[in-house]
């Protein structure tokens, strides 16, 4: 029985004694153990999600990177294909010119060539006529008194003539 | 760091000068047959001098001082002055009052007796208790534990103080995952994660004390010092986790106790007495649960210790030393466990206290 009866000088003792314990440790020893313990791991939790951060923006700037380089080759592809369009259109540009402008040039040309050709038609008739008038002043001179190689002067020139 | 050297000091100094070798009485142990009882249990109980060992038939021991609050007032003297008698033979006369020791329980003489007289039963007739506040061995045990802790974990704390990044170095290495063990295994999951720090103080002092304590009973040279094991200490530590768990419990608590949500109204009547009841029981049990396991374990190595003088041959010593070895390894452990239990069901029962309602 002895055994199972708390006495009271230990549980007098042990209180005291416990208080003391809790309130010295408490103060000198949980609080900053505690503290330093939690500080420690608050900084911890910290760094760590700085450095989540630190990588995120990381793979943000490489994805900015990629999206600019992107851009930069489709632009230089249009700008290629706007480039190569260009020098189409000029090219086609220049034939058509080149075409119209030979094709004036023809007319021209020919209108000149024909022009000419009518001056220079004129101008035959012209010397036709001066020289039918010529050779028929000679032949009249000429074969006035003879009558029948007046006919056949007349006959043979009239024969050339035609040839016009 | 020097007061606490100071205290290590002075009480080593202390016990030093307590030290005295005692030839006044010839002990004749040849004559008394061995009992295993007695000598297990004045093992197991609390004594007024701290016995070390025999030393050609009379003992070595420190004497604690012997404190009475008797109805002339307190008085205290060394119990040394009782010379080792348990038998309540030797009187000593001390604040005009006398006194004798009768198996480790100091009796005060009634007026005008000149020795202790006994009934049938061997129970004091013409003496009674005076309220003994004396530094047992428990108790000096117990401030020696104290002491440690108070090295330990001062020295812990300075530690952190003077790293400058907060990095564990020496004992704190040591000390810190317990620390966090009982904050994190015991305190946040019992109690909640935003109630626990008030509670962290508390938890982490009988977790080290009972467990320091644990440890020092098992240490064969301090003669079973067996604080851990004696219902006073563990009724003490008791009724701190039941006013604690008393005063922080909230509405929701007392709700569950005397008026149990959820339950028809005759079974609310019929589990109020139980929860009331219950409300005892738990600081109780854990008073019995770390009583009784530190003291069984001290009776069962001292048992086994007995088998040697109970048949009177070393030739069993063999067979003893190897159980009581194989004992003592589970105890080691087991003053980890206990300390652990009481931490933890402390850490349960504040939690259910402080739990909100869902």
């Amino acid at each position: 029985m002895d055994l199972i009866t708390p006495g009271f000088g230990l549980v007098f003792w042990t209180a005291i004694t416990f208080i003391f314990l809790l309130v010295i440790l408490g103060k000198f020893a949980w609080k900053p153990i505690l503290g330093a313990v939690s500080e420690r791991e608050e900084g911890i939790k910290a760094a760590l999600a700085s450095a989540e951060n630190a990588r995120k923006e990381m793979e943000n700037l490489s994805a900015d990177n990629d999206r600019i380089l992107k851009e930069a080759r489709s632009e230089r592809q249009a700008m290629l294909k706007e480039a190569r369009e260009l020098k189409n259109n000029m090219i086609e540009t220049a034939k058509t010119e080149a075409k119209e402008e030979a094709n004036k040039l023809v007319a021209q040309a020919q209108a000149a060539i024909a022009a000419e050709k009518k001056a220079a038609v004129a101008d035959l008739k012209h010397v036709v006529a001066e020289l039918s008038i010529s050779i028929a002043e000679t032949v009249v001179r000429e074969e006035l008194a003879d009558k029948a190689k007046q006919e056949k002067l007349v006959k043979s020139m009239l024969e050339n003539a035609k040839l016009n | 760091m020097t007061p606490v050297r100071t205290v290590i000091f002075s009480a080593l100094f202390l016990a030093v000068s307590f030290l005295g070798f005692a030839n006044e009485k010839e002990i004749t142990q040849e004559e008394t047959p061995f009992d295993p009882k007695a000598m297990i249990l004045h093992h197991v109980k609390d004594a007024h001098e701290f016995h070390l060992w025999d030393w050609r038939g009379s003992p070595i021991s420190l004497s604690l001082p012997i404190i009475l609050w008797t109805d002339n007032g307190l008085t205290s003297f060394s119990s040394s002055r009782f010379h080792h008698d348990d038998e309540g033979q030797t009187i000593v006369e001390s604040n005009g009052r006398s006194f004798v020791k009768l198996h480790e329980k100091i009796y005060q003489l009634d007026a005008g007796a000149s020795s202790i007289s006994y009934d049938s039963e061997h129970h004091p007739t013409n003496a009674h208790k005076p309220v003994d506040l004396s530094i047992t061995r428990n108790v000096f045990m117990m401030w020696v534990s104290v002491a440690l802790l108070l090295l330990i974990f001062l020295t812990t704390a300075r530690n952190y103080k003077n790293s400058k990044d907060g990095v564990p170095k020496g004992i704190a290495g040591f000390m810190e995952p317990l620390i966090i063990f009982v904050r994190d295994e015991i305190g946040k999951p019992m109690i909640g994660e935003h109630k626990y720090k008030k509670y962290m103080p508390y938890l982490l002092t009988i977790f080290f004390f009972i467990w320091i304590n644990n440890i020092f009973g098992l240490i064969p040279i301090l003669n079973g010092a067996n604080l851990s094991g004696n219902i006073a200490f563990t009724f003490t530590l008791a009724v701190f986790t039941f006013i604690i768990t008393t005063f922080s419990g909230n509405k929701n608590y007392w709700k569950h106790i005397f008026w149990m949500p959820g339950v028809p109204v005759p079974m609310k009547i019929f589990l109020m007495p139980i929860e009331i009841i219950g409300m005892f029981v738990k600081p109780i049990s854990l008073m019995i649960r770390l009583f009784a396991n530190i003291t069984a374990g001290h009776v069962i190595i001292l048992a086994l210790m007995s088998l040697i003088f109970v048949f009177k041959t070393a030739a069993i010593a063999p067979v003893s030393v190897a159980f009581s070895l194989f004992i003592t390894v589970i105890e080691i452990i087991v003053t980890a466990i206990q300390a652990y239990i009481f931490t933890i069901l402390s850490a349960l029962y504040f939690g259910m206290a402080t739990e909100e309602e869902h």
